[in-house]
């Protein structure tokens, strides 16, 4: 499976290895209320990338003196499972998960109104069932609907997508060799109603008028990410209304 | 008032979180389900905007937790017991405190035993008397009506869905009672205490219920109610007689 040599990122008709110009993004689908035993769950597909949420509470906080006396306590779990690369992954929560645990974690405390509930926990837990290339962007998202299907209060949805510079071309949404092979990395966050970012990660080199380009490029996508998040969560109750 | 208020979504129109409802100043109660940036109020929930004139509220259509709120009549499920009360499950994120003097009338007598009143499973009807953000919830059964359940079901639904069982001014809470001649209460937790004359309408009811639960943001659905329960139960309505045919 694994090249040794960097492949052609960008082909001669300037489409990138799997088709797409260089502002496309995959194929989305998302699926809410997918687990019966969570409180809110959802699934998020980006191109191959495949992740779940599910999230618990808000809750009693068990052991109690781990409780905030002032805001709800976000627990965060992102996971891969063995299955979900082309190698066997330890299933062992490795340095990178908790890392983007951390990150995760971090991005949704700015979403959540964690303000309401005091002396609470949220669980939230995420799967990669099949990884990609951004998993944490997918996993993020799938996370914030998540807590929208539990009935959280939060601020946004958060909706995300990666750019990047793959052979000095700015692309929208890396997919596993654009990854690996390119320049430039750029996970974006964003909770689009209120216009703040969430999360913002670069791995690799930019120019600054490249990152400016880049954020442009990566608003337009969230753009129709987060319709696509609305659509989502309201087709739920179209399906009734019709009646 | 310097701004003008604008409501920017229709009536019945269903929001998302971070969805824009209004600009300018309302006069409206707090909620957790709405809330204000530089004079806009953004949704924080997945809900149903209700418009009346120029206010508006946010209805939750998701959420399986009862948020306490003094006041509130709830169905509490006793999970722990200690020397001076019990311990209940109200389906919020906090475990509500029954003190034993709230039952009895007067003090616990030392080396008595709780259990003989009321035990783990047992329901109680009951009142919040106290709750902010630094304390868990206080019950009371001083009051019409309150105490342990010692008959009848109860039925669990989503504390969001308790509106939509009760109804506006009441009208499904109504045309439950009156189709199924059962005697209901609705607590605010989303718990539903029935008691029935037999179990065919006992039945009928819980079907009702959970046609409600998965239909709750429809229009009209109080006349759809009423067809369903008709249907359902035909001659067997409001007949108590039923009882002892149908109950073996």
């Amino acid at each position: 499976m694994m090249q040794m040599q960097k492949p052609r990122l960008i082909l001669d008709n300037g489409l990138r290895v799997d088709g797409r110009k260089p502002d496309e993004m995959r194929p989305i689908r998302i699926e809410l209320g997918i687990l019966k035993n969570a409180d809110g769950s959802a699934l998020f597909e980006m191109g191959n990338t495949k992740v779940i949420a599910a999230v618990y509470g808000p809750k009693e906080m068990h052991p109690r003196h781990l409780a905030l006396p002032d805001r709800a306590v976000l627990r965060v779990r992102y996971h891969m499972t063995p299955f979900s690369t082309d190698k066997r992954k330890n299933p062992a929560p490795s340095r990178r998960e908790i890392e983007l645990s951390k990150v995760i974690r971090e991005a949704l405390e700015s979403a959540v109104l964690v303000e309401l509930f005091p002396r609470t926990v949220i669980d939230v837990f995420m799967e990669v069932i099949q990884a990609d290339a951004g998993t944490r962007l997918v996993s993020l998202m799938s996370a914030s609907l998540a807590l929208a299907d539990a009935g959280v209060p939060m601020r946004d949805l958060i909706a995300g997508v990666a750019v990047g510079k793959v052979d000095g071309i700015l692309v929208l949404d890396l997919n596993e060799p654009e990854d690996m092979w390119g320049e430039a990395d750029m996970p974006v966050a964003l909770m689009p109603s209120l216009k703040q970012v969430a999360l913002l990660q670069l791995n690799g080199n930019l120019t600054p008028q490249e990152f400016r380009q880049g954020l442009e490029m990566a608003q337009r996508g969230i753009e129709t990410i987060y319709n696509l998040q609305k659509e989502a969560i309201k087709k739920k109750y179209a399906e009734y209304r019709e009646e | 008032m310097s701004t003008v208020n604008k409501i920017y979504l229709e009536d019945r129109s269903i929001v998302t979180p971070g969805d824009l409802i209004a600009e300018g100043d309302f006069q409206i109660p707090w909620s957790p389900y709405f809330y204000k940036i530089n004079n806009k109020y953004y949704s924080s929930i997945t809900g149903l905007l209700e418009v009346k004139g120029n206010v508006f509220e946010v209805i939750p259509l998701e959420g399986n937790r009862y948020f306490p709120k003094v006041g509130d009549t709830v169905i509490g499920l006793i999970e722990d017991i200690e020397i001076y009360g019990w311990i209940l499950d109200i389906k919020s994120p906090y475990s509500a405190y029954l003190p034993a003097l709230s039952v009895l009338g007067r003090p616990v007598s030392p080396g008595e035993d709780l259990r003989r009143y009321l035990n783990v499973g047992d329901y109680v009807v009951a009142k919040i008397e106290t709750y902010d953000r630094t304390i868990n919830p206080i019950l009371s059964v001083k009051g019409k009506n309150l105490g342990r359940v010692a008959n009848g079901i109860v039925i669990d639904i989503p504390p969001v869905k308790v509106p939509r069982v009760v109804g506006k001014n009441k009208s499904m809470l109504d045309t439950l009672t009156e189709e199924t001649g059962c005697e209901i209460l609705v607590a605010q937790n989303g718990r539903i205490l029935a008691n029935c004359a037999n179990k065919i309408i006992e039945e009928a009811l819980i079907s009702a219920i959970r046609l409600i639960e998965r239909e709750s943001h429809i229009k009209g659905l109080t006349e759809k109610i009423r067809k369903f329960l008709r249907e359902k139960l035909g001659e067997n309505k409001n007949d108590a007689n039923a009882k002892t045919s149908t109950n073996t």
